[in-house]
């Protein structure tokens, strides 16, 4: 069934009665070629290219819970590819250009939306790094713009200019970046495997593997034993949990928890995504009204998917500080999700110890903009067993040869990232 | 999160920060054979678990002494905490 105009003016017309589900619910068969693990947005990601690019036949996505029940339904869907490093920066451009084209090529309305990310910056050094980020950015094709503080007044003129102490000297803007809403991208994606044939086997937990001589030969589930050719783990959050399974007990990561916020539907205001440049807090607006916004990680680690009241203070007095004018208005939820917090900042696409058994996770807090490229990169590893062109440093043996990717400069400090 | 302090009693884990798993104390000897290794593992790997975790915590707004807390990572229980120093003694370390 596909979607359109059309089809919604005739389902219109008939009361509603031709709808069908978006996507099956099989049970798991004996053997796959393909295995992924996880059901998010990376998993099912994953899982469409596995089928749409690789023409992989027989895949299946494991997930223990329902689709889109994790951190791709609790991120705050703001998309953009404005990284510093070489590392970084193609995968995330690619990942931006995946976006672009996504909502005709997977036929589900994602509500993509460019409107414009802002980084704001209030001291003359911030805005030296962003020239250079901008700089670097521009070199790799991506679209940048250092504005002034008369550039950000005409695209924000809510915003605490004259603050003593933090006044706004201007921003790098990323015209291209945005918001999507984050439930389609999940469902999107499950709809487009599940038409190409892949298995999306929902309440199905991974409980072990199977590795003999060295070579994963299959996932034991709750609902019984499933062979693979290949098993690919994208669950970021829980990575440590579902790799030990495996025997893989340590890793270059960290879990942390990361709260977001949101607060009750306003009249349209905050024209893109903005980011405060000297605390914690950035903010979009949603369709609905709502500001969605954010801060930092809490800074321990957490596997609790709630987080506590010291960073919704540090937050709200982020948001206060740079746009007085949303005092008056009260949150409405408030939530938590788990992050793969990596030693570098950087994400991990790469193959594992165990023949057969792949690895995606370590995407920290910037895992959401990341999605169609992760799911391109690791469906690419996973049929070609080669790491596509744009994630060849996201190996796990970065951190022994010395070839991090730290975009932020702090170190095997996964909190500070 | 309140953090029984071992010398000033409960203490608001805002007055402190994190700096992660315990296991940082045991610093690798760097003149052992396999120090690469060793060290590689000492600072890029960790063990991660849900529940019980020993973690190190700073009491930077207050006494500045370094803690080793144990704290639940599924609950946000704390369940002790004792000086990172008498931890670090009772492993050989400093005598």
């Amino acid at each position: 069934m596909r979607y359109s105009g059309f089809k919604v003016l005739k389902e219109a017309l008939t009361g509603h009665r031709g709808w069908q589900p978006a996507w099956r619910d099989p049970a798991p068969k004996s053997h796959y070629d393909i295995i992924v693990v996880g059901g998010g947005g990376h998993g099912l990601a994953t899982a469409y290219y596995l089928a749409k690019v690789f023409s992989k036949s027989s895949v299946a996505v494991l997930e223990k819970g329902w689709i889109g029940g994790g951190n791709v339904g609790r991120n705050t869907t703001i998309i953009r590819s404005n990284y510093l490093l070489d590392g970084n920066e193609p995968f995330y451009e690619f990942s931006m250009k995946l976006w672009e084209g996504l909502e005709q090529d997977f036929n589900f309305n994602a509500m993509i939306s460019q409107r414009g990310v802002l980084n704001l910056c209030h001291t003359d050094a911030q805005r030296d790094a962003f020239r250079r980020r901008g700089n670097a950015m521009r070199l790799n094709g991506v679209d940048a713009e250092l504005l002034d503080t008369e550039g950000v007044r005409k695209m924000a003129p809510f915003l605490n200019f004259d603050s003593a102490r933090f006044p706004i000297k201007g921003g790098l803007l990323q015209p291209r970046g945005g918001t999507v809403r984050h439930d389609a991208v999940a469902w999107g994606y499950a709809r487009g495997a599940d038409s190409r044939g892949v298995d999306i086997i929902q309440n199905c937990e991974v409980t072990g593997f199977r590795i003999e001589n060295g070579k994963c030969l299959g996932v034991e589930t709750t609902r019984g034993f499933v062979g693979a050719g290949k098993v690919g783990v994208a669950v970021a959050g829980s990575s440590g949990r579902v790799m030990a399974m495996a025997g893989i007990n340590r890793l270059p990561i960290e879990s942390h928890v990361l709260q977001a916020f949101v607060s009750e539907g306003l009249k349209p205001i905050i024209p893109g995504v903005i980011t405060y440049g000297a605390g914690h807090f950035y903010v979009s607006q949603s369709d609905k009204g709502g500001l969605v916004f954010g801060g930092d990680i809490d800074g321990y680690n957490s596997y609790a998917q709630r987080g506590n009241l010291p960073v919704v203070e540090d937050v709200c007095e982020g948001g206060m500080s740079l746009m007085p004018m949303i005092g008056r208005a009260r949150l409405l939820r408030m939530w938590g999700g788990i992050m793969d917090m990596s030693m570098d900042g950087s994400p991990i696409i790469d193959s594992t110890d165990v023949d057969g058994l792949y690895f995606n996770g370590g995407w920290c807090y910037g895992g959401f903009k990341a999605t169609p490229a992760s799911g391109w990169c690791f469906a690419h590893l996973l049929a070609t067993d080669r790491p596509h062109e744009t994630a060849t440093a996201y190996r796990f043996d970065r951190f022994r040869k010395g070839l991090m990717i730290d975009e932020k400069g702090m170190g095997a400090q996964p909190n500070l990232h | 999160m309140i953090i029984p302090h071992p010398l000033l009693g409960p203490r608001d884990s805002q007055e402190f920060t994190y700096l992660g798993d315990a296991n940082l104390i045991d610093r690798p000897d760097w003149q052992a054979e396999d120090a690469v290794d060793r060290f590689h593992d000492y600072l890029y790997l960790r063990d991660n678990p849900a529940g019980e975790h020993k973690e190190l915590w700073f009491h930077e707004q207050g006494d500045r002494s370094w803690l080793v807390v144990t704290r639940n990572t599924l609950t946000h229980e704390i369940i002790s905490a004792e000086l990172a120093r008498d931890v670090a003694r009772t492993r050989g370390r400093s005598k």
